[in-house]
């Protein structure tokens, strides 16, 4: 069993990563995360020395697959061997205790930890009905929340559920699913959203965290800046197609397999800031778009609503021609109706005409 | 509420409340004007009316020699900005799409790069005649609150459609939507002002040109 006491440098040292390596990592971290080039060695040093840092992850309304984007990945990356390095002293998906000895190892961290550990939250959190939709050990998840969050250091919502409330808050959003921060309104908290969070980006705002020992900038979404300060389309490598007026127009046209844009196919990239065009996913092998496919937009508030994935960003959401020939139908009955009365004006006014005459005059 | 349910409000439930008041409200003018008729003209013809209502339909399209077209400069840069108008409306690439998902076909789009000098021309024509407008003694006096505001209608679409391609300022879900808003309250604005001259200015030019070749007038 490793010494819980070990530094991250230490750790990383036994299992055969050279400074060298570490360095290099910090260094594209740095860059990434759009920090000055010496924060690299800085963040080296103080990355190494960090002991492991305590987190309790809540997974709540979720289908795992964030914490299979983190903990699954591609092979053991560097960002892999930091998750092994900080304390995950609750997660009820990767811990071996279960029932109560699982809840008791929350409680305990809770309490040894008080005001220093961070707050990994998955999941939505269902509201209605008192939150029976989901509980834990016979705990809501909103009792969970509110108990756990009270001694955070700082909070994480990773993915789109726990950020906006995700697919669980879909229309009609049966179980009255809500974000993290629509709950928790005196902690720190940084949203990282995405179905799912790509897990460089995750490790990135551990990493920032650790080293700083502060949040990373976040926008007026809660997002963290470096990551999510640009959209998809900003920094898509078949931008250039959009500027041209390339488009794809089915999935296996000339366009598709020349690699066109794939804006009217219903990209969603133009209005979704994450970083998939820039880190990638599967160890930077590719991107949705990449693959051929348009972005869904799964980063953003109330995507899955955000009307039909595959119907373009100037096309209407709604239900255009049903209005129109309603409108069609309303406007000829009351046209019909002010074009009689306009007529029976008319009749009118000709009856009751006095015509001039030359006696008139005089 | 953020940048994201903005837009799809726009895209949505405003883009229906829009079309519904465009639908109904041209429809109902149309059925009113068209219901209420004309007066049976029982005098003596004294010309030919057709002739004359289809050639009122180009000369009143180019007055030219009159005191109202000084020097060509409202003629030329009223034209530039309608044609500007119509091309970017009907051959900018997303609109196409915006109309395809309505009327069910589209059409070939026109180069993006067009689109954009015609944009610029279209603001530009548009600030032009503004500013004119306040100079000028006559269109000043006769300008009314209605008239500012159908130029506003108008402007806006072009200016923010051109600031969500080349520069959003507010990040392109706003820009977008801000755009997508814009078209909006233009098409509300149509039936109630005189943006309908965009379904009668040809109706009324050759009803008034074929009025006056019938009574024998030289139009």
């Amino acid at each position: 069993m490793p010494d819980p006491f070990m530094t991250l440098g230490e750790k990383l040292a036994l299992q055969g990563v050279t400074r060298r390596t570490f360095l290099k990592y910090c260094t594209s971290l740095a860059s990434l995360m759009a920090l000055p080039p010496a924060m690299a060695a800085e963040m080296a040093e103080k990355l190494a020395k960090s002991t492991r840092q305590p987190v309790i992850w809540l997974s709540f309304q979720e289908c795992t697959g964030c914490t299979e984007s983190i903990a699954r990945s591609h092979s053991p990356t560097l960002e892999s061997l930091i998750f092994d390095a900080i304390s995950l002293d609750y997660h009820h998906t990767l811990q071996a205790a279960s029932g109560g000895a699982a809840e008791a190892a929350r409680l305990a961290s809770m309490k040894e930890h008080y005001g220093k550990y961070i707050l990994v939250v998955d999941g939505a959190i269902p509201m209605k009905d008192g939150g029976v939709y989901s509980t834990i050990a016979g705990i809501s998840n909103y009792d969970m929340l509110i108990d756990t969050a009270k001694g955070a250091a700082a909070i994480i919502a990773a993915g789109t559920c726990a950020a906006y409330g995700g697919l669980p808050h879909a229309n009609p959003n049966p179980t009255g699913a809500v974000s993290v921060s629509d709950i928790v309104k005196d902690k720190p908290i940084i949203n990282v959203p995405g179905c799912p969070p790509i897990a460089t980006v995750m490790t990135g705002v551990i990493a920032h965290v650790l080293t700083l020992g502060a949040l990373p900038e976040l926008d007026e979404q809660k997002r963290p800046k470096v990551f999510f300060g640009d959209t998809i389309h900003d920094r898509c490598y078949r931008r250039p197609f959009y500027d041209q007026g390339k488009f794809a127009k089915t999935f296996d046209d000339e366009g598709a397999r020349n690699g066109w844009c794939l804006f009217e196919l219903g990209c969603k990239g133009p209005v979704t800031r994450n970083a998939c065009a820039t880190l990638k996913w599967n160890g930077g092998a590719s991107f949705p778009i990449e693959s051929g496919h348009p972005c869904l937009g799964c980063s953003e508030p109330n995507f899955w609503d955000a009307g039909d994935f595959y119907r373009a960003l100037p096309e209407p959401a709604g239900k255009v021609l049903t209005t129109a020939a309603a409108a069609v139908a309303a406007g000829a009955v009351i046209g019909i109706a002010a074009g009689a009365i306009g007529r029976r004006k008319k009749a009118k006014a000709a009856a009751e005409r006095k015509p001039v005459t030359s006696d008139d005059l005089k | 509420m953020n940048d994201a349910d903005f837009l799809l409000w726009v895209r949505g439930p405003g883009m229906i409340i829009a079309v519904a008041v465009f639908v109904f409200g041209v429809l109902v003018r149309f059925l009113e004007m068209w219901l209420l008729g004309k007066n049976v003209d029982l005098a003596e013809p004294k010309g030919a009316a057709f002739g004359a209502g289809v050639r009122t339909m180009f000369t009143r399209s180019a007055p030219c020699g009159e005191e109202m077209c000084d020097g060509g400069f409202v003629l030329f840069s009223s034209w530039a900005f309608h044609i500007a108008f119509v091309l970017i409306f009907l051959f900018l690439a997303p609109h196409i799409l915006f109309l395809k998902s309505i009327l069910g076909f589209g059409w070939p789009a026109l180069p993006k790069a067009l689109m954009t000098i015609l944009a610029i021309i279209g603001i530009i024509s548009m600030v032009a005649l503004l500013v004119h407008r306040f100079f000028h003694a006559v269109r000043n006096f006769l300008g009314k609150t209605v008239d500012y505001v159908a130029w506003t209608a108008t402007f806006l679409p072009l200016l923010t459609g051109y600031l969500a391609a080349h520069s959003p300022l507010f990040g392109y879900s706003m820009s977008l939507a801000l755009h997508i808003l814009s078209f909006e309250i233009f098409i509300v604005l149509i039936p109630f002002t005189k943006l309908m001259h965009m379904f009668t200015v040809w109706v009324a030019r050759y009803i008034n040109g074929a009025a006056f070749g019938r009574k024998g007038v030289a139009v």
